[in-house]
């Protein structure tokens, strides 16, 4: 086995460090090491999308980044969008508009959706499709989901909420 | 998918990162973005004994003039290049590649340089590449050296950067007054893999004619190559319709064309002659100052 390396990064506002094999995705990383499910493995080729999270501030897919390489960064889930019972208003609006089937996509979907909405709070509907071109759903056909961030663009978080880091 | 074991090293400068490659003499891979390399190590296409990570090198990713070429640095990434107002001015053709290479996720961690020295015959960059006469700049052990575009592409996954070399820079030469530049693809729609992708580079002369013209195709062959024949064909002709259509028909000539799932040789063969009269269209109306001509 190849030497372990100790990784420091932030993971929804919270700092952890792990002993790691270099080998080790960042997916796996966040679904074992820290138990954090709610990033899904899907295709696992980079096409999917179902393992998107933020790291620092950008959309990217997990399961095509290294363990060692998110040292040092900031990184989002799917976990840390919702404070307690108050959920981030994309993960609102997929409720309120149909915006998820069999669920599977729908984390990767909603962090896709969270990174285009932290860059550009008012994107057009182009924009919208453009930034989920990276996250394939088998279920919806996509129309609930675009409408789902239309609505979170319409209703944004109160100025307290929103994504942590 | 989980790669086969490998160490791991996070240099932070490029001399260490040539001592390292030197060290495992030819049995390291150097790692910038990933989203070439990482793919082939999780199908274990690849078992380097190590990855040397450029990601903490400082001062790697840029783009900016040298000399009236725009350099691009090793870290540039696409999404880098898409969001370049310099480049959306200076060398459209690339941020308009820029911007239909896979998907936001991939753009936000993919690099050009990364991309150039994987040679995937199927990626959007090499097209560009030829399209705006590409330098290569690399450093290895014995310093310095610059690999012209023509002697890049050596075959499918293999360009010119050697074991113990890194691709520091690429420059790309900024077209001059008169000339408009284009590119133009026909993705796979899952992975966005360019079944064709056409970069074209047009010059007008003060006539009206085509004073140069640079051809780059894509995910046609074996390794990704310059149209020479639609080149040569367009040169010192009015860019009409119908000197594009005849233009492009050499879009082929001399290329073993490949076939899979996707599409088979003839209809690659069809794509990359209509992508090309595409491409050529764009970018003679650029070129002009004309809005561009609508797809048909």
């Amino acid at each position: 086995m190849a030497s372990t390396h100790e990784i420091t990064l932030t993971v929804n506002g919270q700092s952890v460090t792990r002993e790691v094999e270099p080998r080790l995705l960042l997916v796996y990383f966040l679904r074992d090491a820290l138990g954090l499910t709610g990033t899904h493995v899907g295709c696992d080729t980079t096409q999917c999308g179902a393992c998107t999270v933020i790291m620092n501030g950008k959309a990217v897919k997990s399961c095509t980044i290294l363990a060692v390489q998110a040292d040092g960064q900031e990184i989002t889930t799917i976990e840390g969008l919702a404070h307690g019972d108050q959920l981030d208003p994309v993960q609102e609006g997929f409720r309120v508009k149909h915006g998820l089937q069999c669920g599977y996509c729908t984390p990767g979907m909603i962090m896709s959706a969270r990174a285009l909405l932290n860059e550009n709070p008012h994107p057009s509907e182009a924009e919208i499709r453009r930034a989920i071109d990276g996250n394939l759903c088998r279920c919806t056909g996509y129309e609930g989901i675009v409408r789902a961030i239309e609505w979170a663009a319409e209703h944004p978080a109160p100025a307290s909420a929103g994504v942590r880091s | 998918m989980i790669p086969a074991s490998f160490e791991y090293h996070a240099p932070r400068s490029v001399e260490e990162a040539i001592q390292l490659l030197q060290r495992y003499n030819g049995e390291a891979k150097l790692l910038a973005g990933g989203h070439s390399l990482l793919p082939m190590l999780k199908l274990r296409l690849l078992q380097p004994e190590a990855l040397i990570d450029l990601g903490r090198v400082p001062g790697l990713a840029y783009i900016r003039p040298a000399d009236g070429d725009l350099a691009i640095g090793a870290l540039t990434t696409y999404a880098d290049i898409e969001q370049s107002a310099q480049l959306a001015q200076q060398a459209r053709v690339l941020a308009e590649a820029a911007a239909l290479v896979a998907d936001v996720q991939v753009r936000n961690r993919g690099t050009l340089c990364g991309s150039l020295a994987h040679a995937d015959p199927a990626g959007d960059p090499p097209a560009v590449a030829y399209a705006l006469d590409a330098q290569f700049h690399l450093q290895g052990p014995n310093g310095a050296r610059t690999v012209g575009v023509d002697d890049w592409f050596v075959d499918t996954l293999e360009s010119a950067v050697g074991p113990d070399e890194v691709l520091t820079e690429v420059r790309l030469a900024v077209p001059g007054p008169r000339s408009g530049s284009a590119y133009r693809k026909f993705e796979q729609p899952a992975s966005h893999y360019a079944l064709v992708g056409v970069a074209a580079l047009i010059t007008l002369a003060e006539d009206g004619t085509v004073a140069r013209c640079r051809v780059g195709i894509t995910g046609v062959g074996p390794v990704a190559y310059r149209a020479t024949g639609v080149e040569g064909a367009l040169t010192g002709k009015r860019p009409d319709e119908a000197a594009l259509r005849e233009a492009a028909a050499h879009a082929v000539d001399g290329v073993e064309v490949l076939g899979d799932l996707h599409a088979s040789p003839p209809f690659r063969s069809h794509l990359a002659q209509v992508y090309t009269q595409r491409a050529l269209a764009a970018a003679a109306a650029r070129a002009a100052g004309q809005p561009d001509p609508r797809a048909p």
